[in-house]
């Protein structure tokens, strides 16, 4: 077995794009998994099964078939999207569906009473939600949202498959180069494992910044059950 | 007039129970009236109807001139101007004390930061707490927590306030801090009513005792009436009851 | 379509079961083991659950042969994806076990028992039961995760709406519909079977508050 140094830069030149696509379907994520969320908790009947239905699909159905649907599937359609445009919307709706999910049930961990006392003293419902339920949302939802996004980071790789040259994309077009498929991917998983531990790191310091005496899964401020 | 609240024959049922069997009286500017009565008669319910967070199913309620029960009515500048004391405080988790009582005159009635500030640095002062501004509901006691929440609903200048067993919840020892408070403001002239079986705070302060039972009043007068000449067996029956097990708390 | 699709389910039916094994394994190391062994199957948790599907696939694929050993590509993705598995099912299966109440261990040692026949008879059948909500989850999630073998050109259902788009284009983007409906299917069937093995394992009184250890497949 042959491991050549310079293989590490030619990697890293990977980098970028791979934490550029993380980051913005992410951002996509958040979004649209607020706003699903908040239709599913707050809207009308049929808002609710439209935010369900999509919500299922993108978690019953595997990410590498959404990703194709978008690159291969859409042109057939007439819609034709860049590479990376179409990696991000794939990954972005998927995601979407997970953070909706995630978020739901941190709006539903936000005690009924609160939103009574809110609305006693006289905010409107969109008042309470965005001074009241969203902050403590947010907060709660924390811990499945690092989660998500340590998950997309992995997911990121499989945009390699509609040849994308992020950190998998170079390392599989490294190694059909000198054939040397196992060491350069042992050197991708190394890759891998230093970026998902030091953002894990990240992310947990985070949390414990933004972290508010009495409010955390458990929710125990605001008197007796 | 100086006819501040009046409940109309309301009724609410939840599925087939009727809560609330039509229930009718008024309140002047500055009375105390306090409702007590056995559980689940629909004391709880029937405070909820007042300020609309449970709808009544038949009946009407009017806030001096405007009727709380129309559809047209902005039910939130309603609110605005009745408070609300919850049994289980529902203080606002993620925000401090100075934060859950100045959050309603800045997000509804558009206070600015500052005026908000001093304002609630006010009230808080006003129930004792002035100097736990920045602690956290998690961080108080539930006394405290319950203080706050007075301190919250007063921040608006309410017209009225409705407390909804303020203390039932609450260890014995913290009881008596919170009825401080509810005295102080009873004797400064805010119009409440109150939901409790503290019966040393009806004596002290209240102007009117509302005896209720499945759903209807069965009977109302001042304290010493209620106390001394019961019109019914019953309410004879229950004063004595909670006299006993609650007595004299001030 | 349906003849790919069962590659899809037999690949899965495989790589569960290693995953469960090694699964059981590594939880059991994890709570009872002395601190060596404890440290090894943490440090193994970790590895499998940082490195992304898709570069296990590769390094299972394209590993073997370069130490000598020939394994077929079913062989290499089942190992891949049974050993990523694996690592979230310790993850349950060890939840489920520091839910059992620690008296439960005192009054079997207390009645003569060693610490293996303990965990055997006493710990090891309640939280498997403890363990089925969790290992739903972990069942619908990891269906999804087969298709990936495709990345490393292993024939399965993936291949097969590819092969579709290459010879009649226009079809395409219903050969991917059809696939994601497939695999709608799929997970709607397997949740109705565990349900129904839930419900057969079922003891009063036992249950885990939670709902185990998410989706962590796409």
């Amino acid at each position: 077995m042959v491991f050549k140094f310079e293989w590490v830069p030619a990697l890293a030149k990977g980098l970028p794009l791979t934490l550029e696509i993380t980051f913005t379907c992410i951002g996509i994520g958040i979004v649209l998994g607020v706003l699903l969320a908040l239709a599913r908790v707050y809207g009308s009947r049929p808002l609710r099964w439209i935010t369900s239905a999509y919500i299922q699909f993108f978690r019953g159905t595997p990410l590498l078939v959404q990703l194709f649907i978008v690159y291969f599937g859409l042109p057939t359609w007439g819609i034709t999207l860049s590479r990376f445009t179409s990696a991000i919307l794939a990954l972005g709706l998927n995601t979407a569906a997970y953070q909706a999910e995630y978020f739901r049930g941190a709006i539903q961990a936000v005690r009924g009473g609160q939103m009574l006392a809110a609305r006693s003293l006289g905010m409107s419902l969109p008042q309470s939600i965005r001074s009241v339920i969203l902050p403590q949302a947010f907060r709660l939802v924390l811990p499945s949202w690092s989660n998500e996004f340590i998950l997309m980071l992995k997911y990121s790789s499989i945009v390699f498959t509609i040849t994308l040259y992020d950190l998998m994309g170079l390392a599989k077009r490294l190694a059909s180069r000198n054939f040397r498929y196992f060491e350069v991917f042992v050197v991708v998983a190394l890759f891998y494992l230093a970026l998902v531990s030091i953002i894990s790191f990240i992310l947990r310091l985070i949390e414990r910044r933004v972290r508010i005496p009495g409010l955390g899964t458990s929710g125990a401020a605001g008197g007796p059950r | 007039m100086d006819r501040l609240l009046r409940v109309e024959d309301i009724h609410k049922r939840y599925g087939k129970e009727e809560v609330l069997k039509g229930v009718t009286f008024e309140m002047l500017k500055g009375e105390t009236k306090v409702v007590i009565g056995p559980s689940g008669t629909g004391k709880s319910t029937l405070l909820r109807c007042i300020n609309r967070l449970t709808p009544a199913d038949q009946g009407r309620v009017w806030l001096e001139d405007e009727e709380i029960t129309h559809t047209r009515t902005n039910i939130n500048k309603i609110r605005a101007q009745i408070g609300f004391v919850f049994q289980s405080f529902n203080l606002f988790s993620h925000l401090p004390a100075l934060g859950n009582v100045r959050i309603a005159p800045m997000k509804v009635k558009g206070m600015k930061r500052e005026e908000a500030t001093r304002l609630a640095m006010e009230e808080l002062g006003r129930v004792g707490l002035g100097d736990k501004a920045d602690a956290y509901p998690a961080e108080l006691s539930g006394g405290q927590q319950q203080r706050v929440s007075i301190a919250r609903a007063l921040a608006m200048s309410p017209k009225l306030i409705l407390f909804d067993e303020p203390t039932s919840a609450l260890d014995p020892e913290l009881i008596g801090e919170v009825l401080e408070v509810m005295v102080n403001l009873a004797k400064e002239g805010m119009t409440m009513l109150v939901v409790t079986h503290e019966m040393g705070f009806a004596r002290a302060v209240a102007d009117e005792i509302i005896f209720m039972e499945h759903g209807v009043i069965v009977e109302h007068g001042s304290p010493s009436d209620m106390f001394a000449r019961p019109k019914h067996a019953r309410t004879g029956e229950f004063l004595n009851k909670i006299s006993e097990l609650y007595g004299e708390t001030d | 379509m349906l003849r790919a699709s069962l590659i899809n389910i037999q690949l899965l039916a495989a790589l569960i079961a290693v995953g469960y094994l090694v699964g059981t394994l590594v939880a059991l190391l994890q709570v009872y083991g002395g601190r060596v062994l404890k440290a090894i199957a943490n440090l193994y948790e970790w590895i499998f659950r940082s490195i992304p599907a898709l570069v296990l696939l590769f390094l299972f694929y394209y590993g073997p042969p370069r130490f000598g050993l020939d394994i077929s590509a079913f062989l290499a993705a089942t190992l891949a994806l049974g050993f990523r598995s694996s690592a979230y099912q310790s993850q349950i299966f060890r939840g489920a076990i520091e839910c059992i109440p620690s008296g439960q261990m005192l009054a079997a040692r207390s009645m003569g028992m060693s610490r293996l026949r303990a965990i055997f008879t006493v710990i090891l059948p309640q939280a498997f039961r403890l363990s089925i909500p969790g290992w739903t989850n972990e069942f619908s999630s990891v269906i999804k995760d087969t298709t990936l073998a495709y990345a490393v050109g292993f024939n399965e259902i993936m291949r097969y709406a590819r092969v579709i788009q290459d010879s009649r284009y226009e079809l395409a983007m219903l050969a991917f519909i059809a696939v994601a409906l497939v695999f709608l299917l799929l997970t709607g069937a397997g949740n109705a079977l565990m349900g129904g093995v839930e419900r057969r394992f079922r003891i009063p009184g036992l249950q885990m508050p939670g709902s185990g250890s998410g989706d962590h497949c796409r």
